[in-house]
């Protein structure tokens, strides 16, 4: 039990994707202009991340070593497609919103990162748990970096001003900013897990 | 169990299987959702058809697509009959999330005279200021403004072709438009200054 506890923390605290692993970049830079895009990525790539995780370790004893790259790929790949579908038929209104980021969970390396370190290694229940221990960390540091971008930028916190639009640093809302923001506050992350 | 060995066989068998089924389940999927996936758009259409008139009933909507920044990006526009923009609703896009999305509220904001182009009269030029038009472009997403403003104009002319096609009267009505664009332009540059 304590192992199924400490899998699941690991995401969030040590290992976190963003933080820790350093993993998934390309999506952390380009979607959190803004806190709730970035939880949005983070929480549709949770759900892959789980979805994949169980497949992949229920999986892991038919797929021989030297094509595990390509059949993990396959598998995320499906999922990320159906996610899509499904979204699109069921909750078009959400998917309006996250319907641009969508296809770039299958190119997040923190997906096939853990499929490769943790599933291909551990039972079902154990990658469930890490699945959705790293996709709440990577949801968490996303959310956090989007605002920190959206503040600076814009002046305003999911949506809600604080203050006015003209004393925004757009910067913060264009590349450059990505990369500052996410310097800044993992140097902070790094100085308050070293304590 | 134990791991399946690396020999060319077992490769071969392992990708081949989990690729069908892949293929397999997402046909299977793909064909369960198709028609919900169609109903939904054809009532997102719908909706915004409604929408973009804006309660006038004798309104056309416009349906219009255009290259943006970062894709295809599908426009709905209503128009008057003298061509005064009722309203317009974003159908598809791919521009930045951020910047170029913003094209989604940023030209009907009513707070903001200067980038709202609901209420003003269509003639089939507007454009970004920095083009030399009346329209405030989105901030750092020039790009996609413009091909916004082009998909209105677009929209405009088939607006007027197709009325061209019912009454013939337009021409009389463009030159009355063009006398309150530039009335519009003259009260914008007295505000400005």
């Amino acid at each position: 039990m304590s192992n199924a506890k400490q899998t699941f923390l690991n995401g969030i605290i040590k290992e976190n994707p963003t933080f820790g692993l350093v993993l998934g970049m390309c999506p952390t830079l380009a979607t959190t202009t803004s806190a709730i895009n970035g939880m949005s990525m983070g929480l549709a790539t949770m759900f892959v991340l789980v979805c994949s995780n169980v497949v992949i370790s229920l999986l892991k004893n038919l797929i021989p070593d030297k094509v595990r790259i390509p059949a993990f790929i396959v598998v995320i790949a499906t999922f990320v497609t159906l996610v899509q579908l499904l979204m699109q038929a069921y909750v078009p209104a959400i998917y309006a919103t996250l319907g641009l980021f969508i296809p770039l969970i299958v190119v997040n390396c923190i997906v096939l990162g853990r499929a490769e370190a943790f599933a291909a290694k551990n039972n079902v229940g154990l990658s469930a748990i890490d699945g959705i221990g790293m996709g709440l960390g990577f949801t968490l540091s996303l959310t956090v970096i989007g605002a920190v971008r959206e503040l600076l930028g814009t002046g305003c916190i999911f949506g809600g001003r604080l203050f006015s639009d003209d004393y925004g640093m757009l910067i913060f809302v264009l590349a450059p900013g990505a990369f500052i923001a996410l310097a800044f506050v993992m140097a902070l992350v790094q100085k308050l897990q070293k304590k | 169990m134990a791991k399946l060995e690396s020999s060319l066989k077992n490769m071969l068998l392992s990708l081949t299987c989990i690729t069908l089924i892949a293929a397999g389940a997402l046909a299977g999927i793909y064909t369960l959702t198709i028609d919900r996936i169609n109903a939904q758009k054809a009532a997102a259409e719908q909706e915004a058809r409604l929408s973009v008139l804006a309660g006038c009933e004798e309104g056309t909507p416009v349906m219009v697509e255009t290259d943006g920044f970062g894709g295809k990006m599908k426009v709905m526009f209503g128009f008057a009959p003298d061509g005064t923009v009722l309203g317009y609703k974003v159908l598809e896009h791919s521009e930045t999330p951020g910047l170029g999305d913003k094209s989604v509220w940023w030209f009907q904001d009513e707070a903001k005279p200067a980038q709202n182009i609901v209420g003003r009269v269509a003639n089939g030029t507007f454009s970004v200021s920095k083009d030399g038009g009346d329209v405030d472009a989105i901030t750092a997403a020039t790009i996609s403004s413009r091909a916004f403003l082009k998909a209105a104009n677009e929209a405009y002319f088939t607006f007027r072709g197709e009325e061209d096609a019912h009454t013939g009267a337009s021409q009389m009505v463009k030159e009355e438009e063009e006398i309150e664009e530039t009335i519009i332009i003259d009260e914008k540059e007295a505000q400005d200054e």
